[in-house]
């Protein structure tokens, strides 16, 4: 036997969880006011989090993902993108939608069961979040062959979970734009949780980057918890995708601090111990800590922010219950891109039996 | 005008296509170099360039998933599933994601793309070689469900079909491949989806099939023609959305209606025919409808495929049933 290919897996960290820089930073968070607004942008996700699981638990919104913990894995996936790119995310990464221009009561519209949430004023080429798990790999490998084909500038960007991993939407995606060598950068949120199961029970290897290597691509870990590593390794993504040199992964380890979605209590199958050792590693704090290091925060700048977040999320809240319900021949609407004849008779159907003006609705 | 089996009628539409439009692309495995394992495509990449007929990684549903990304960001994608057998890995990324990105995004994205496939009995194939699972796609909100029965309906649908805003499934029946030719004239022109062709008109009965089960069809108006019945032969040709006017006019004259399909009887898209005259043409009926279809079985191998797909004899045997009837 000899070795006739060998690998090796990189792992980057700037900020460790005390804040600390562990090494030189990035050129991008060497300016204070860059660092300032990825941070605001993680405490308005948070604020978003907060307020839409209270909105769930009155009755006001339907099941909604949390993504407490992850907030640096969105926004520093989004804020490395240019407009051009197209971001494909699943349902957990409203941080990265928010950072894209997708509003807040757009957000709350899905959530809250309205299909003109996921009709983006902004962000038009971007994809709706995607909820069967992985698809979305397929989908960013066609956008970036679309790309590539017709000349465009742009990336391809998904984000998908560590369960992700296991499914064969994943495997099969990155291989054909490995082959193709596809503008794509592919964002593992290593949450270490799919639902009940843990990282440990998804898949044996050591590592999820290292499954890039299978494939023939760049890949790699960053601590995701580091919103400057996480947004430094997907600016070197989208480098390489706009230099022409292929699809990169990137594992971001992150933590689940919530449940999976409002609808999960993850007491059943995890120690509530074990959650709040993990808080000491969320991604807020840490880079709170390295802004007051360096003297660019402070008490009364984190008071005004978070006060200002709070008004920006009700604002939202308001927008999103003050807005009408749709008809109930809605549901007829961009079926098709015209309504074939032979639902005519079932979209009349529908207006007959319609609740009126004053009745309910259906909704919640 | 040339002579061409239907094969060759699709080659010719897909070439016509990539010729005239440049965000037409084609996706498969052994498309290029080798021209697809029935050759519907070959000589394609040699015209079009490995770009535009591109040989994928043997990955069904990357073959899917990645139609869908691509016709959202502005292509025209025609993606071929080797055999129906293949086709069920697709079912999420068609069923969830295609035939609902228009919907779900208020018509902010769409899903112009094209699943090929070839299905059917009938060639001697091996094992997962002879399914028609039309009823499935049939079945899907969003989707178009398209099946020719000649070259003449392959050339003009399948155009009608790459030219369609929304998703298209497009089944090819192998049997029909290289059964017969017609003069098929490549003037780029589509055929309308959405609608039945009466293939023959008729006073006496109504048969409606689809796909190869017209040849049987046909053969069994032929042979009651002698025996002085007038049959109504309607192709449904695409089966969602359903167009169920023109087999509702039809039986309203007629008054008798047998539906001819290979695919298994139970849940096939015949139950969804004989529904619409049971809900919308009861009072034209003289006869109870009836269905000739696939027996409820795994479709056999070879040396039982014929006796699965309903033969002439079959559907003589209905027809005459219902002429019974006053």
């Amino acid at each position: 036997m000899k070795t006739i290919a060998s690998f090796d897996v990189q792992y980057d960290q700037f900020l460790d969880s005390e804040g600390e820089p562990q090494q030189a930073l990035p050129e991008f968070a060497r300016d204070p006011a860059t660092l300032i607004s990825l941070y605001c942008a993680m405490v308005l996700a948070r604020g978003f989090d907060t307020k839409a699981i209270a909105l769930q638990r009155t009755g006001k919104l339907g099941t909604f993902a949390s993504a407490l913990g992850q907030e640096a894995i969105g926004v520093g996936t989004a804020t490395a993108m240019r407009a051009e790119d197209v971001l494909l995310p699943s349902y957990r990464e409203h941080a990265a939608q928010f950072c894209r221009g997708v509003s807040m009561r757009e957000s709350l519209l899905y959530w809250g069961g309205d299909e003109r949430g996921s009709d983006y004023a902004e962000a038009r080429q971007d994809f709706p979040n995607c909820v069967t798990i992985a698809a979305q790999v397929c989908h960013a490998a066609g956008v970036a062959y679309a790309k590539k084909l017709r000349h465009e500038a742009g990336v391809a960007v998904c984000i998908f979970g560590d369960g992700g991993t296991s499914k064969g939407d994943f495997y099969e995606g990155m291989n054909l734009a490995g082959v193709c060598r596809l503008p794509l950068v592919m964002v593992v949120n290593n949450n270490q949780w799919a639902i009940s199961l843990p990282r440990s029970l998804q898949s044996a290897a050591r590592t999820l980057a290292q499954k890039a290597i299978a494939a023939g691509i760049e890949g790699f870990q960053v601590d995701g918890n580091d919103v400057i590593a996480v947004r430094e390794a997907v600016g070197r993504g989208l480098d390489r995708a706009r230099a022409g040199d292929g699809p990169t992964l990137i594992e971001a380890l992150s933590y689940r601090l919530g449940d999976h979605t409002t609808a999960d209590d993850a007491t059943r199958y995890r120690d509530p111990e074990t959650v709040n050792r993990q808080w000491q590693f969320e991604p807020v704090a840490r880079l709170r800590k390295y802004l007051a290091r360096i003297g660019a925060w402070d008490k009364e700048k984190e008071e005004a922010l978070l006060r200002e977040c709070s008004e920006c999320v009700n604002q939202a809240v308001e927008a999103y219950l003050a807005t009408p319900p749709q008809s109930g021949t809605a549901m007829f609407d961009h079926l098709y891109a015209e309504l074939p004849a032979g639902l005519q008779a079932q979209r009349e159907e529908a207006f007959r039996f319609a609740p009126r003006d004053g009745e309910n609705h259906g909704g919640s | 005008m040339a002579d061409l089996n239907l094969v060759e009628a699709v080659n010719l539409a897909l070439a016509r296509a990539l010729t005239s439009d440049p965000n037409v692309v084609l996706l498969g495995e052994d498309i290029g170099a080798n021209g697809g394992v029935f050759r519907a495509t070959v000589g394609l990449q040699a015209r079009f360039g490995a770009e535009r007929v591109f040989d994928t990684p043997l990955a069904e549903t990357a073959i899917a998933g990645v139609a869908v990304g691509m016709a959202a960001a502005g292509l025209r994608p025609v993606a071929e599933i080797q055999f129906t057998g293949f086709i069920y890995p697709v079912l999420d990324q068609i069923v969830n994601h295609a035939s609902r990105l228009r919907y779900r995004t208020r018509g902010r994205l769409s899903c112009p793309m094209v699943l090929r496939s070839p299905c059917g009995a009938g060639i001697h194939a091996p094992e997962h070689h002879s399914e028609s699972p039309e009823a499935l796609f049939a079945h899907i909100p969003g989707l178009r469900m398209v099946i020719p029965s000649s070259p003449v309906r392959a050339y003009g649908l399948l155009l009608a079909a790459i030219r369609d805003p929304d998703p298209v499934i497009f089944f090819e029946p192998t049997r029909l491949y290289r059964l017969f030719k017609q003069d098929v004239a490549d003037n780029g022109e589509a055929l309308p989806l959405d609608t039945c062709f009466v293939l023959r008109e008729g006073t006496d009965i109504t048969l409606v099939s689809w796909g190869a089960m017209l040849q049987e069809t046909l053969a069994a108006a032929d042979r009651l023609a002698e025996e002085g019945v007038s049959c109504e032969v309607i192709d449904v040709a695409t089966l969602k959305p359903f167009d169920l006017s023109t087999i509702l006019d039809s039986v309203a004259r007629t008054g008798r209606c047998i539906i001819v399909h290979e695919a298994a009887k139970s849940g096939g898209f015949g139950a969804e025919i004989a529904a619409g005259l049971a809900e919308q043409g009861l009072t034209s009926l003289l006869a109870p409808v009836q269905r000739v279809a696939g027996y409820d079985v795994v479709v056999p191998l070879a040396r039982l495929e014929y006796q699965y797909m309903p033969s002439v004899e079959r559907i003589l045997s209905a027809a005459r049933q219902a002429l019974e009837f006053a």
